[in-house]
């Protein structure tokens, strides 16, 4: 298609997309989604064919939001809070160590 | 012999109120009808019968007392991605089975305030991605008019139960023709107001900028009584408009559409429309001729683009949505040494496949080097495809053409390819880049018998004027009328 | 080669709500003592189906530091998502504003020693807090009582070209901060955190080194200790023939060392993007010129004008200004003073002296202090213009006020502080005095002349220390050298 460069994905590029979207993905998911994606990302290619120069996206030209006055509101308890908590501890939510991240 | 259940909810109250009938006797009848036909449509996902029965002698009392609202005693349902305190909401995940929200989406709190009586949550395609509910985790709801073939979607368990009678009103949330397409293929009513009209706080996002709550009914009127009730402004959604809900129902009637002047498109030869889904189309821009309406001819020119559009913003919105999945607070908990494997393999294994898709998709389209030319410059062709809108406005009153390019197609016939299972929502993709109110009504039936679905668009905030044009229509046709043969046989 | 550091700074520092930026949830000051997951609601816990609010008076405060630090407040700024994973982020992504933020180019003018500089201000945005974690032995628990509080960043220009204008800046627009009541300045709570970026160039170039940032930085110690660590490090590396390298660095506060925290190829794609759930924030020209008519004079123009107007010294008048309540305080007691003919180098004196100590002793600060600044005056009118009392008597009244939140006079007729000025009876103390000790006498009159100390004390313990200790020791020295003729 246009823009054949920047929409047929490489296996790496899927893999870096799963990286950074932190989805664990078999290899055939990664075949898959590359041949998809791919597909996907060639018929969305055709946009870079519309010429869209002065345009600005919506939200520049939107509605403004209502802002909230600062005033404190209810909380939730801490039961609550917790309850769909799939490991919970000391008032806390558990996860698995956090350094090996760094 | 016609079953309570059957009644709309505008007869329905009429009843109620002259005493003829009692919310009980109503919302058993519903959950009978449930229990006849729900192995077969399996539209919901959650029921709450000993709740709804609570709910329902409570209004009865109410009613006794002499109170009346809006919704008194309407045994009514809620897709599964709307928050019901108390009530689990799965959003048609893995990743949400079992989580129970701590509270109510503000339309359910109003549908609530109004009287109606909870029966349950509808099945759904997971995250509300897809365009037959064949993606839910959990199992496919099947089309009432056909139980071979697809609902539609995302709302599709919504559209089933409305056009099952396994509830007289239902909510769905629309965000690329969700509400619109399976109504379309249910032969229900579905709207999707005005972005911004009703709240969002409490729906489980997909894609911000585009998700609107809309109402399923069995015709204009009931349609018009839910939109009413749940639209309004929200201090708890920042997007929220300003204006406050009307009652749509006390000016529905007009006596002609004498005047009006009715915008046809020229179908795109891409949009793959069936013949009969034509036909009907045609007959039915008759109909409004023969109404007094005028049909002008329209363009917009940038209208072949949505699909790109709309397959860049809504999966680029969705990737971030949905990066709060994360098994830490709720939801799907995958066994891990650390958080980064904890993360990745809760994501992994709690999405499906839909909705990896459209986070991969969306994760790319962000992504450092591809932002400009993917996000942005969807973002600027969406401002094109709303001024067409605004140009195409300034000649017409509203549009009209079919809501989907074919009626209910096959369970599994296009789960293999998702750029054919998209183009089932390519008629409605338009309206909900352009943020614009849009409405499909009943139109005619396929050679299969299977419902054809007409699509009324209006300008922004014209939702009483795309009302009146759907409600003279309908009281032209009797197409809302037939209701599927499952139910004689149940 | 003589080499001469590039330093930049970004300061976050939370804005004082009494809730949070995009929900109702409460702030309070103490959050990191609270129960964990208390202060918490659907929105701070990103429960699915939650959305954020902007609140109103964030903005405000935002727009009030905007102003004080000469920036242009943006008419239409942006909110977006960053998106990182990470078990403090609930949303998986921080709203925070980036591609247009609340305000741009302003500077904070900065005194180092003796030296002025001008330190500019790259721009300001809001933010929203991450949660807590605590990481132990069987799993890292997470606290999100803090997640969604608001925070002010504010990034300046690579101004800065040592460690102490670094340190100077900071500390500057902490005070700076305080006086806006945008934040407490408390930085043992973290209240304010640093990020400072480094990179080093030859003296006189005009090209930017490569540079490293060094992070969670939480006192004004461990930013100038850091910086100056990490100014050593990259000279050290030109010094070998080796080259700087990207890097995100923190700083071990305990064991004053830096630490890598991640390389460049470890580098984050944040994909930002504006948060569709918020539309862009505007600004109008009227909320800004409201805001600008509350903005209180900012510590380092009220310093000038005490120098210039009241004479003070300005190591005092540095002491008085960083807190506000105290400058006020301050400043009120010197126009109460002026009144009545007290010198406002005295006020300042008493300040920093006498009533430092006494709050130091207090935990309840200068609001809490049970002594009015119209009272502190009249004590040091007492004292100086009136010589109705001694210095001795003047502490000791004070710390009594202080205690009892009685006036100065009440205090002075209730303990009979007065001071004698009456020559007769201060002459009458002296002669029974000197009567009563030849023997001390009589080692003054041998030469021993310090031993006149000795008399005025004698003198003031008589008169119960009501005596002017001058006027004691002129009395002392004409009798004793009567005495001397008298002998002879
Ligand atoms: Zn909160």
């Amino acid at each position: 298609m246009e823009n054949e460069s920047i929409t047929s994905l490489t296996r790496e590029e899927v893999e870096r997309i799963a990286v950074l979207a932190h989805l664990s993905l078999s290899d055939a998911e990664v075949a898959l989604y590359r041949e998809q994606l791919s597909v996907i990302l060639a018929h969305a290619a055709r946009l870079q064919a519309v010429d869209a120069g002065g345009t600005l996206p919506p939200a520049a030209v939107g509605r403004r939001p209502v802002l909230r006055e600062d005033e404190p509101g209810a909380t939730l308890s801490r039961e609550e809070a917790l309850f769909n908590g799939p490991d919970c501890d000391a008032g806390c939510f558990r996860v698995p160590p956090v350094k090996a991240m760094e | 012999m016609i079953a309570l259940c059957d009644l709309t909810a505008h007869e329905a109250l009429d009843l109620l109120r002259s005493g003829e009938i009692t919310s009980v006797a109503l919302t058993a009848s519903a959950l009978d009808r449930i229990l006849a036909v729900d192995n077969d449509v399996c539209a919901y996902l959650t029921l709450t019968p000993e709740q709804a029965l609570a709910e329902a002698s409570a209004a009865d009392a109410l009613r006794r007392a002499g109170q009346d609202l809006p919704l008194l005693g309407i045994p009514v349902a809620f897709k599964d991605n709307l928050s019901t305190r108390g009530i689990p909401t799965s959003c048609g995940s893995r990743m949400l089975d079992g989580y129970v929200p701590p509270y109510d989406a503000t339309v359910v709190r109003r549908v609530k305030e109004a009287g109606a009586v909870v029966l349950g949550k509808t099945n759904m395609d997971a995250f509300a991605m897809g365009s037959s509910t064949e993606n839910s985790a959990f199992f496919p709801t099947h089309n009432p008019w056909d139980l071979a073939r697809v609902p539609g979607g995302s709302s599709g368990g919504s559209a089933a139960a409305v056009a099952a009678g396994e509830a007289l009103l239902a909510l769905g949330s629309d965000t690329g023709g969700s509400v619109r397409q399976p109504a379309a293929l249910c032969g229900v009513v579905g709207v999707r107001p005005t972005y911004g009209l009703c709240s969002r706080y409490g729906l489980i996002a997909f894609a911000s900028s585009l998700d609107q709550v809309g109402p399923v009914a069995r015709d204009v009127t009931d349609a018009a009584l839910l939109l009413g009730v749940i639209a309004g402004h929200d201090p708890a959604d920042s997007t929220s408009r300003l204006d406050s809900g009307s009652d749509y129902t006390a000016y529905l009637a007009r006596k002609d559409l004498a005047g009006l002047r009715v915008g046809v498109l020229q179908s795109h030869p891409e949009d793959g429309i069936q013949a009969e889904v034509a036909d009907a189309t045609r007959r039915a821009l008759k109909t409004l001729r023969d109404l007094g309406a005028e049909l002008v001819d329209v363009s917009l020119p940038h209208g072949v683009y949505a699909l790109s559009t709309y397959y860049l913003i809504a999966p680029a919105e969705a990737s971030a949505n949905l990066a709060r999945f994360d098994g830490v607070r709720y939801g799907f908990r995958a066994a891990a040494d650390t958080v980064e494997a904890l993360f990745s393999r809760a994501r992994g294994a709690g999405f499906g496949p839909e909705v990896k898709r459209r986070i991969m998709l969306g994760t790319y389209a962000l992504s450092a080097g591809y932002y400009e030319a993917f996000y942005i410059q969807a973002q600027k062709v969406r401002t094109l495809i709303r001024a067409d809108f605004d140009a195409a406005f300034e000649a017409v009153d509203v549009i009209v053409g079919p809501t989907s390019p074919t009626t209910a197609f096959m369970l599994g016939e296009r789960v293999a390819d998702p750029l054919e299972m998209y183009r089932a929502d390519a008629l409605t993709l338009s309206q909900a880049l352009a943020g614009i109110p849009a409405i499909s009504v009943p139109c005619g039936f396929d050679a299969a018998g299977l419902p054809v679905g007409l699509q009324i668009t209006a300008p922004e905030m014209q939702e009483l004027r795309m009302l009146q044009v759907a409600f003279a229509f309908e009281q032209a046709t009797d197409w809302h009328r037939r209701r599927p043969s499952l139910i004689e046989s149940s | 080669m003589e080499y001469e550091a590039v330093i930049g700074l970004e300061v976050h520092a939370q804005v004082h709500t009494r809730s949070k930026m995009f929900c109702a949830c409460p702030v309070v000051p103490d959050t990191g003592n609270l129960p964990p997951n208390t202060y918490v609601c659907p929105v701070c816990l990103a429960l699915p189906g939650a959305l954020p609010v902007v609140n109103r008076q964030a903005v405000a405060l935002g727009i009030r530091a905007a102003l004080a630090l000469h920036c242009a407040v943006q008419p239409l700024s942006v909110f977006a998502r960053k998106s990182y994973f990470y078990p403090d982020l609930p949303k998986g992504y921080q709203i925070t504003q980036y591609a247009h933020p609340l305000a741009r180019n302003g500077y904070l003018e900065v005194d180092v020693s003796q030296r002025f500089c001008r330190i500019g201000i790259t721009r300001i945005h809001l933010e929203e807090d991450t949660g807590k974690l605590y990481h132990g032995n069987d799993g890292t628990r997470v606290d999100f009582n803090r997640a969604g509080v608001p925070l002010l960043e504010i990034v300046s220009e690579p101004d800065m070209r040592s460690p102490d204008e670094a340190r100077a800046y900071a500390m500057a627009l902490r005070d700076v901060l305080v006086y806006l009541g945008l934040n407490t300045g408390d930085m043992e709570k973290g209240m304010i955190r640093f990020e400072a970026n480094v990179s080093i160039r030859p003296q006189g170039s005009g090209t930017l080194g490569t540079r490293t940032e060094i992070k969670n930085l939480n006192s004004f110690r461990a930013l100038s200790r850091a910086v100056d660590a990490e100014i050593a490090r990259q000279i050290a590396i030109l010094n070998s023939g080796g080259q700087v390298t990207l890097k995100t660095l923190g700083w071990d506060a305990a064991g004053e060392q830096l630490f890598v925290q991640r390389n460049k190829e470890q580098a984050h794609d944040y994909r930002y993007f504006p948060d569709p759930d918020i539309p862009p924030l505007a600004v109008t020209p009227e909320w800004v010129a409201s805001i600008a008519a509350s903005l209180p004079e900012l510590p380092r123009a009220r310093k000038a004008r005490w120098v210039a107007h009241y004479g003070l010294r300005e190591e005092d008048a540095a002491l008085l200004v960083p807190d506000r309540a105290l400058a006020g305080y301050f400043e009120a007691a010197v126009k109460h003073g002026l009144g009545c003919g007290v010198a406002p180098q005295d006020v300042a004196n008493w300040m920093t002296g006498e009533v430092f100590r006494l709050l130091k002793a207090r935990t309840s600060g200068i609001t809490g202090a049970r002594v009015s600044p119209e009272r502190l005056a009249a004590l040091l009118r007492l004292l100086y213009v009136e010589d109705a009392i001694n210095v001795a008597s003047a502490k000791k009244i004070l710390e009594v006020m202080f205690e009892t939140g009685e006036s100065p006079e009440r205090v002075v007729e209730r303990l009979g502080l007065s001071q004698i000025s009456d020559p007769a009876l201060l002459e009458a103390v002296a002669t029974r005095v000197i009567r009563d000790s030849p023997t001390q006498v009589a080692q003054y009159l041998d030469g021993k002349e310090p031993l006149i100390g000795w008399f005025v004390g004698q003198i003031m313990r008589e008169t119960r220390g009501k005596a002017e200790p001058g006027q004691a020791q002129e009395i002392a020295r004409v009798f004793l050298e009567r005495e001397r003729s008298n002998r002879f």
